[in-house]
């Protein structure tokens, strides 16, 4: 009796929307580096330059862009350890599918502990 | 197309440097120090003390006076930029399907890259934490304007 094949690293399921997500976070976290890059340079100014435009980070839209920056951050950086770890260790393949799990929940966790902190900060609540 | 494939089972050629395997290589090892890196980042900026709240000239002038944050800053904008740009041109190598609109916009990117891993190093180089046309309130506590 024939098997069927048992499915591919890569087409649909975990490892394709995983692929999907570590683009769409990487293209987002370019675009604000290239963004963050300009806006330090201002030191170089004047400090009262530097100060103004930092300022509108703190203001409660930004503020909340960083949370979505912060958790593209945490799944880039988590899901590029896992891509390693598909790529250089002996189980990776094996393990690809119980690994992007583990760097939800990781990266869950972390953002749950980081959010509250963040909007007390931005709302002044503390 | 803007990808060649080999024929299959094909001689190996040693013409050339094989570059799409450095950058598949630097993806990598600059993506493990880039954690490291960027979590460090996130810990000092947004979430010790007061965290964004905290965060102005005299913060960053702070951070600065010391060659450790200039190494580690420094670090991070070089390999963040050009792991960005890489991964952006494998973008552009994906979904661009006229060959000249497709070097043009890698020739942005890299020319993008160029420009502001320059200006960030001059930056981070050339920085002085006490500039005489700050206002003296603006300033670092070891300031002697302050």
């Amino acid at each position: 009796m024939p098997t069927k094949p048992a499915g591919t690293l890569y087409r649909g399921k975990v490892g394709m929307w995983s692929w999907v997500l570590h683009r769409i976070t990487g293209v987002a976290i370019f675009f604000f580096l290239l963004v963050h890059v300009l806006d330090t340079s201002l030191v170089r100014l004047s400090p009262e330059a530097y100060n103004a435009v930092v300022s509108t980070y703190k203001t409660p839209v930004v503020g909340l862009g960083e949370l979505g920056l912060v958790a593209a951050i945490l799944y880039h950086a988590l899901n590029g350890v896992r891509v390693i770890l598909i790529d250089f260790w002996r189980k990776g393949v094996k393990y690809q599918n119980v690994m992007f799990w583990v760097v939800v929940a990781i990266a869950f966790i972390a953002f749950a502990g980081f959010a509250p902190r963040h909007l007390i900060h931005v709302f002044h609540l503390g | 197309m803007s990808v060649v494939i080999e024929q299959p089972r094909s001689p190996r050629s040693r013409k050339a440097a094989n570059w799409e395997k450095y950058g598949w290589m630097y993806m990598r090892a600059s993506g493990a120090l880039l954690v490291i890196l960027i979590f460090g980042h996130l810990f000092v900026n947004l979430w010790v003390g007061e965290g964004i709240k905290a965060i102005d000239f005299a913060f960053v002038g702070g951070k600065w006076s010391n060659p450790f944050w200039q190494v580690w800053d420094g670090l991070m904008l070089w390999l963040a930029l050009i792991h960005g740009t890489n991964g952006m041109r494998t973008i552009v190598n994906d979904y661009t399907s006229k060959e000249g609109i497709r070097k043009a916009l890698n020739i942005a990117l890299w020319g993008i890259c160029a420009v502001l891993v320059v200006l960030g190093t001059l930056v981070i180089l050339t920085f002085d934490p006490c500039p005489a046309n700050g206002i003296a309130a603006n300033l670092p506590s070891f300031c002697p304007a302050r």
